[in-house]
This record gives structure tokens, C-alpha cells and sequence, in this order.
């Protein structure tokens, strides 16, 4: 089971020139067990702020977050905890370049989890296997191109058997040829019904993956539909242009 | 009204950070042709002088030379310790530097800047005369321990910076994976700081090899202090710090170098 809810969530951001930037506006969303929802919109939109309030990277200023029905919002959420149970990628893929590819991924089930290192370095070779990476295992992320580093990191979060993960525009930073091998990866995921919430432009894969799209402008929610609804038939006039505009 | 977070800032693929020091040495590595050029022609330089004089000019210079080496042990021995006690410090204070807790951090900047603040020499004539009325200390552990507090502060500058150049990301991916602060910092932030900052700390180490040459007015016989032994004894000044200048140079110049190769291994290997 994991069920995402954002309820009337809000966040803001001082600017360098100490400016107050409401970054996301009330915004509520529910990504149900098993569920693949894909946010999209123009840069600035507050996507990504919104996806990091899930995992309390970017901790939102009002309004709540239930995971699994769990307020993780109140001062005494075990947030750890969330961690574990919610995966992150991340667009720059942040791997570790101090390890290995075996030891950014069993770095969490050691540390976090306190797996063996014998039993993390077996369920990390299954992960890489997976991704396709197995024969990289033993090389530094540097010698790894973008889009096997991305592999990484995917299998890094999966590592820490997540009920849920978040996709903060996993491709963007990825060479055109690399953007490929990265989807069949996500896809493969969401077949298997991971629950999944992304920030990504690659609209091919929230057709072909996607449960409901989100669309997201100045920090706020301006649509949310199915995939055929929102691509042949956009209710208002922003996702419209905004579709125009990418597709 | 409510503490809102600063706007994040999106960081440009930073998969090599590093920073530059420039106080100290020039390091001579294969990617500097002048540096490494200037390097060579001074080292073949003052190793041909130093022989030519040793050789050809034994009376003065070998027996000058003899006697100005014996305080090689003192000062390398002052050396090391100080260092490992400035990094030791530097460590401490370079992660209080970037503590969240603000009586730290402030703790940290006074440190700083009343230390570079104040010459070496005032510092260790501090340590030894004023303190030394109230505490006896010893002239070396009273040079140790100044060249330690004030290379310290120099090296805290170099690990905040370090700490500050990895990026953000870094912190955000352990987190996200579950890692405490600690464990962050454990196995994440500092494996990285230590490969940044370890080219600048060998350069602090061959500064402070040079700076160590103060403490022969705390009657440690290192090197220079041998060498104004041998002065008051056969008036032969111009002689006498010529060998000491030639000694403290082939040091320096071979210990840059070693830094240098050291830089190089560690890009090797990414």
C-alpha cells in the first residue's frame, strides 16, 4: 500500500533579492496505491517544489501531507521513516563519485536499514541486473555515461525497497540518445505498479504510462485528467497553449 | 511573519568541484608548463649550486652545511605535529563554520579572524613569553601549539570551503535515501571535502615548513636557529644563510613537487 495525499499545501521561497515567491499555491493531489501521475508545465510552475514536499526535501510551509493516511507533516512525523518508504531521482542523478556503483547502492541498506553487507551486495546486484548495469557494478559513476548514471540511481532508490517514488525530471539532464534507456527502465516500474510521481517532459512516456496528468502553472493545479483526456481534449485554455507549445 | 527557505539555486553540473588556494606555494603539475618549467630550472638550480659549494668550496661551505642540516629533525618534527594539529583543528573548525547552530559558527569566525589577524611571530612570542609566565611550556610544545592554532584557522577556511564545494545534491540524494545528518557527513560529505582540500593542506604543510623557521627565536635549534649558531661562532653570515636559503629552498621545491603529483593522482582517478 502507498497512497499519496497533498492536502491545501503551500510553499514559498525567498528570491535573492528578498522577494517572497509563492512557489505553490494550495495545492492538493492524490496519487492513489499503484498509481503513475505525471505533473507537467512550463519551468518555474513549481513542479519540482511540489514533488519535494513529498519527501520533505522542501518540508511545505501550510497545508499536509498523508502518506499511507499518516499525517508526515506534524512535528512528530517520523520523517526517516518516510524516507525509507518514498525513492527520489533526481534530474542531476547525484550519485556518490567517492563509490562505486556496488556501494552507492548498498550505501542506504547498510547505513539506513542495517542490512548485511553481503545480503545489501546480492539484492544490489539483482537491481543492477535489472537496470541493465550489472557489468558496471565496479566502476566509479564518472566513468558511466548520463544515462547509465541515472540507471544507478534508480536502482539506488529501489534499493531501500520504496512503496513509492518520485521523478524529479529524470531525463532532462540526459543526451537525446540516453533519454530511451532511462523510460524502459521507468516503465518496467510502473508496469510492476510501483506508485509513481513524476516531473517530466517526455510526454511519449506519461501517454504510455501515465494514470493522470497533472498540469501545473504559476503554482497552481490548473488541470488534472486522464492522459487521452488531457492530450485530445485540454479543458482550459493555458494547458492548451501549453500542449501547443511541446508537442 | 514565517522564516521562508531561500530560493533554491540550480547548480550547473558540478561533477569536478574544486577550489583554489593561492597563499603559500605555486604547485608545479604536468598541466602548468610555466609553473613546472620556472619549478625545474630553480631546483636544478639550487641543487648544482649546493653541490658546486659542498664540493668545490669545502672550507666554508661543508663544513656550513654539516652543522646547518642537524636542525632538519627539529623542524620537520615541529612541522608535522603542527600540522597534524592544525588539521585537526582546521577539521573542527571548518565544520563548525558550517553548522547550523549559529553560536558555532560564530565561535568559528572570531577563531578565524583573530588568528589571521595577528603575524605568527607575535603569536608565538605570545604563547611563549606571556603565556609562559603563567603556564610553563616548553619551546617546542609552545611552537606546536601556536603553529597548530594558527595554521588551524587557515585550514578550517580550507575544509569549510571544501565542505561548501560539494554540491547540494550530494546532501539531497543521502537524505532523500534516508541517511541521518551524521551518517550525511560520515560517508558522503567529508570521503569528498578530504580529496578536495588535500592538495591544499600539502600546500599549508610546505608553508608551514617555511613559517616554522619563526620558531628559532623560541631557542629551538631547527634549521635557521643552527645556522645563527654557526654566525655568532665564526662571524660568517652571507656564507652560512646562503646554505640555510639553499636548504629551506631544495625543500620547499621538492615538497611542491610532491604535491604536485599528488593533485595529478588524485584527477587520475577522477
Amino acid at each position: 500500500m502507498a497512497k499519496i495525499e497533498i492536502k491545501n499545501v503551500t510553499k514559498s521561497f525567498i528570491d535573492p533579492d528578498g522577494k517572497i515567491m509563492n512557489a505553490v499555491k494550495k495545492t492538493s493531489l492524490t496519487v492513489n496505491d499503484g498509481e503513475v501521475v505525471v505533473i507537467i508545465g512550463p519551468s518555474g510552475s513549481g513542479k519540482s517544489t511540489l514533488l519535494r514536499t513529498v519527501n520533505l526535501l522542501g518540508a511545505p510551509d501550510t497545508g499536509s501531507i498523508l502518506f499511507d493516511g499518516v499525517d508526515i507533516t506534524k512535528n512528530n512525523a517520523d520523517t526517516r521513516k518516510l524516507r525509507e518508504e518514498v525513492g527520489m531521482v533526481f534530474q542531476q542523478f547525484n550519485l556518490f563519485p567517492h563509490l562505486t556503483v556496488l556501494d552507492n547502492i548498498t550505501l542506504a541498506p547498510i547505513k539506513v536499514k542495517k542490512m548485511k553487507k553481503d545480503e545489501a551486495e546480492k539484492l544490489a546486484m539483482e537491481l543492477l541486473n535489472k537496470v541493465g548495469l550489472a557489468d558496471k557494478a565496479n566502476s566509479h559513476p564518472n566513468q558511466l555515461s548520463g544515462g547509465q548514471q541515472q540507471r544507478v540511481a534508480i536502482a539506488r532508490a529501489l534499493a531501500m525497497k520504496p512503496k513509492a517514488m518520485l521523478f524529479d525530471e529524470p531525463t532532462s539532464a540526459l543526451d537525446p540518445e540516453m533519454i530511451k534507456e532511462v523510460l524502459d527502465v521507468m516503465l518496467s516500474l510502473a508496469k510492476e505498479g510501483m506508485t509513481m510521481l513524476l516531473v517530466t517532459h517526455e510526454m511519449g512516456f506519461a501517454k504510455a504510462a501515465a494514470d493522470k496528468i497533472v498540469f501545473m502553472d504559476h503554482g497552481e493545479i490548473i488541470e488534472e485528467s486522464s492522459p487521452e483526456e488531457m492530450f485530445s481534449n485540454p479543458k482550459s485554455e493555458r494547458t492548451r497553449d501549453f500542449l501547443q507549445h511541446i508537442l | 511573519m514565517k522564516d521562508f527557505e531561500k530560493m533554491p539555486v540550480k547548480e550547473e553540473k558540478p561533477n569536478h568541484p574544486t577550489i583554489t588556494m593561492t597563499d603559500g606555494v605555486l604547485i608545479p603539475k604536468k598541466g602548468n608548463k610555466r609553473i613546472l618549467s620556472s619549478w625545474m630550472m630553480t631546483f636544478i638550480g639550487a641543487i648544482a649550486l649546493l653541490l658546486f659549494l659542498i664540493i668545490f668550496k669545502a672550507d666554508p661551505y661543508r663544513k656550513i652545511f654539516f652543522f646547518v642540516i642537524k636542525g632538519t629533525p627539529t623542524t620537520f618534527e615541529i612541522t608535522i605535529a603542527a600540522i597534524i594539529g592544525a588539521v585537526i583543528i582546521g577539521t573542527l573548525t571548518g565544520i563548525g563554520s558550517v553548522s547550523n547552530n549559529r553560536l558555532i559558527t560564530s565561535l568559528c569566525g572570531v577563531y578565524v579572524e583573530l588568528i589571521r589577524g595577528i603575524p605568527l611571530l607575535v603569536q608565538l612570542m605570545f604563547l611563549y613569553f606571556a603565556l609562559g609566565s603563567i603556564i610553563h611550556m616548553e619551546g617546542n610544545i609552545a611552537a606546536i601549539v601556536a603553529l597548530s592554532i594558527c595554521f588551524g584557522a587557515y585550514m578550517g577556511e580550507i575544509v569549510r570551503a571544501g565542505i561548501q564545494a560539494i554540491p547540494k545534491g550530494q546532501t539531497e540524494a543521502a537524505t532523500a535515501l534516508g541517511l541521518t545528518k551524521a551518517q550525511t557527513f560520515m560517508h558522503v560529505i567529508l570521503p569528498q571535502t578530504i580529496k578536495i582540500v588535500l592538495p591544499a593542506i600539502g600546500n599549508e604543510f610546505i608553508s608551514m615548513l617555511k613559517d616554522s623557521s619563526l620558531v628559532s627565536v623560541l631557542a629551538l635549534s631547527d634549521i635557521l636557529k643552527k645556522g645563527r649558531e654557526y654566525i655568532s661562532r665564526t662571524f660568517l653570515s652571507l656564507q652560512t644563510m646562503l646554505i640555510v636559503a639553499l636548504i629551506y629552498l631544495i625543500f620547499t621545491l621538492v615538497l611542491s613537487r610532491l604535491v604536485g603529483l599528488m593533485e595529478e593522482r588524485l584527477h587520475k582517478n577522477g
